[in-house]
């Protein structure tokens, strides 16, 4: 599974976001949706929190060195 | 020469040549006038063309090895300052300039130049609007392309680390200033994109003078950046300073700073824009809560459920009166019964025989036959006699007939 990324994550939040203030889904949905919005959120914060600036070189990406570098 | 001796044509140019060649007058000189009759030899790349003021003109050649150097490019009607040498070409018996160096005269070469570029490009419609990527929000990888000493790149990391540690940074050092610039930046550019590793880049360097922040006025510069795919926002110099790559880019920073704060999102925003998002998730959750249970207590509120009793009440009330109504269907049913009965029993008792009995009248039986003709029997006879009262039991005397 691919990794998930801070910005589909809070893009998703926030599509959810927008899903739930519309009011237009079913109670079970709404709940289901709010559970997955929290979980989002959660994630977001924590990679804010747990961000630690992380500096390379465009040649060590070339070369594959970089062994996170997708 | 002492003796007046014949020459031919080539001895008396190689002659002439050697005596303005062997003139350090003409050996560095600055010239100044318009450019007419401008030809870029299309195989050579040599450059020919006059040199005239308002009366004479000299004719003057500016080799490709020379001209390639040039920051703008001749035109004819241009006023410029030429320097270079006076020699001659045998093969005309002309004198010509000699050009190693060039500029307009008035503005600089390099205002002039980078004037040039700009309409140039401006015409190509490379810097309209439409052509603008958008800078991504929360970018992931942000693509550095500055020098690995200048201050440029440590203000980027300082501003990133601070606002959006999240991202990544990738760094491409470059030349920023001098010849092997301006392929350095387009290489890093093109290196970039090939491999999508970044998702915005970064491209500049801190302040310095014109002929400093040249590389990025450069043509290929400006057309590197515009090919990008990746968004590119421009970093160069300070606020007042504006390069071609300024204009291509798809963004424009004043300065290296400000091009790693328009890259990313605050952290602190972030944070709070988070916290924000998860109250809207609880509230529009608790709304429809609320919502629900508002639908649900409307349906607890309605009759059918606050009173079953009145609903059985209402259903023994219909069940009531459909039992009335069927009593009352079999009620008509036998009380019609009865009428008819009655009618038919009193038709009955007016037709009874006892009742002609009870009016004086007697019924005469023979062997148990009612004897309604006096023929019917012979003289002695016996017949019985009914009478509203009792019987007689008699012996006929004699018959009389009636016919």
């Amino acid at each position: 599974m691919k990794k998930q990324t801070y910005e589909e994550s809070i893009k998703k939040l926030e599509d959810i976001v927008k899903t739930l203030e519309e009011g237009s889904k079913p109670l079970e949905e709404t709940l289901k949706l709010f559970e997955e919005g929290t979980k989002l959120a959660v994630f977001c914060s924590s990679c804010l929190d747990n961000a630690e600036q992380r500096i390379i070189e465009l040649s060590s990406l070339e070369s594959g060195e970089n062994a996170d570098a997708e | 020469m002492t003796a007046p001796s014949v020459l031919s044509v080539s001895q008396l140019n190689t002659y002439i040549k050697s005596i303005i060649d062997g003139d350090m007058n003409l050996a560095n000189i600055f010239v100044c006038g318009e450019i007419s009759n401008f030809t870029d030899h299309y195989r050579t790349g040599h450059f020919y063309f006059t040199l005239k003021d308002k009366d004479s003109s000299v004719r003057a050649v500016m080799f490709r090895t020379a001209n390639q150097r040039l920051k703008f490019r001749p035109e004819n009607g241009m006023n410029v300052i030429a320097r270079g040498r006076i020699s001659v070409f045998e093969r005309d018996g002309q004198y010509q300039l000699y050009i190693d160096d060039m500029q307009p005269d008035g503005l600089g070469a390099l205002n002039f130049a980078f004037e040039q570029l700009k309409n140039k490009l401006a015409a190509e419609g490379l810097f309209d609007q439409n052509r603008k990527k958008a800078i991504p929000k929360y970018p992931e990888r942000i693509g550095v392309i500055t020098s690995p000493t200048g201050a440029a790149i440590q203000d980027i990391i300082n501003v990133l680390s601070r606002r959006f540690p999240l991202a990544r940074i990738i760094r491409c050092p470059v030349q920023v200033q001098g010849t092997s610039a301006a392929p350095q930046i387009v290489d890093a550019i093109q290196r970039f994109n090939a491999g999508s590793y970044a998702d915005v880049l970064i491209v500049g360097r801190g302040g310095g003078s014109l002929e400093e922040l040249w590389a990025f006025n450069e043509e290929s510069v400006a057309r590197a950046v515009s090919g990008s795919k990746i968004p590119v926002i421009s970093a160069v110099g300070h606020e007042t300073d504006f390069t071609i790559c300024d204009f291509v880019a798809d963004l424009r920073a004043p300065t290296p700073s400000a091009a790693a704060e328009l890259a990313t999102p605050e952290i602190f925003e972030q944070k709070s824009y988070i916290t924000a998002m998860r109250y809207r998730c609880g509230k529009s959750v608790q709304d429809e809560i609320r919502h629900q249970r508002e639908r649900l207590s409307r349906l607890q509120a309605s009759p059918g459920l606050t009173s079953p009793v009145m609903v059985i009440e209402s259903y023994r009330q219909r069940l009531d009166g459909y039992l009335s109504s069927m009593q009352a269907c079999l009620d008509m049913k036998i009380s019609g019964g009865r009428n008819t009965l009655a009618v038919l029993s009193s038709k009955l008792d007016t037709l009874s025989p006892l009742k002609v009995l009870g009016r004086g009248y007697a019924l005469a039986y023979c062997s148990g036959t009612l004897l309604h003709d006096a023929a019917a029997v012979e003289p002695g006879s016996d017949i019985e006699v009914k009478l509203e009262k009792g019987k007689l039991f008699c012996s006929v005397k004699s018959v009389e007939k009636q016919n």
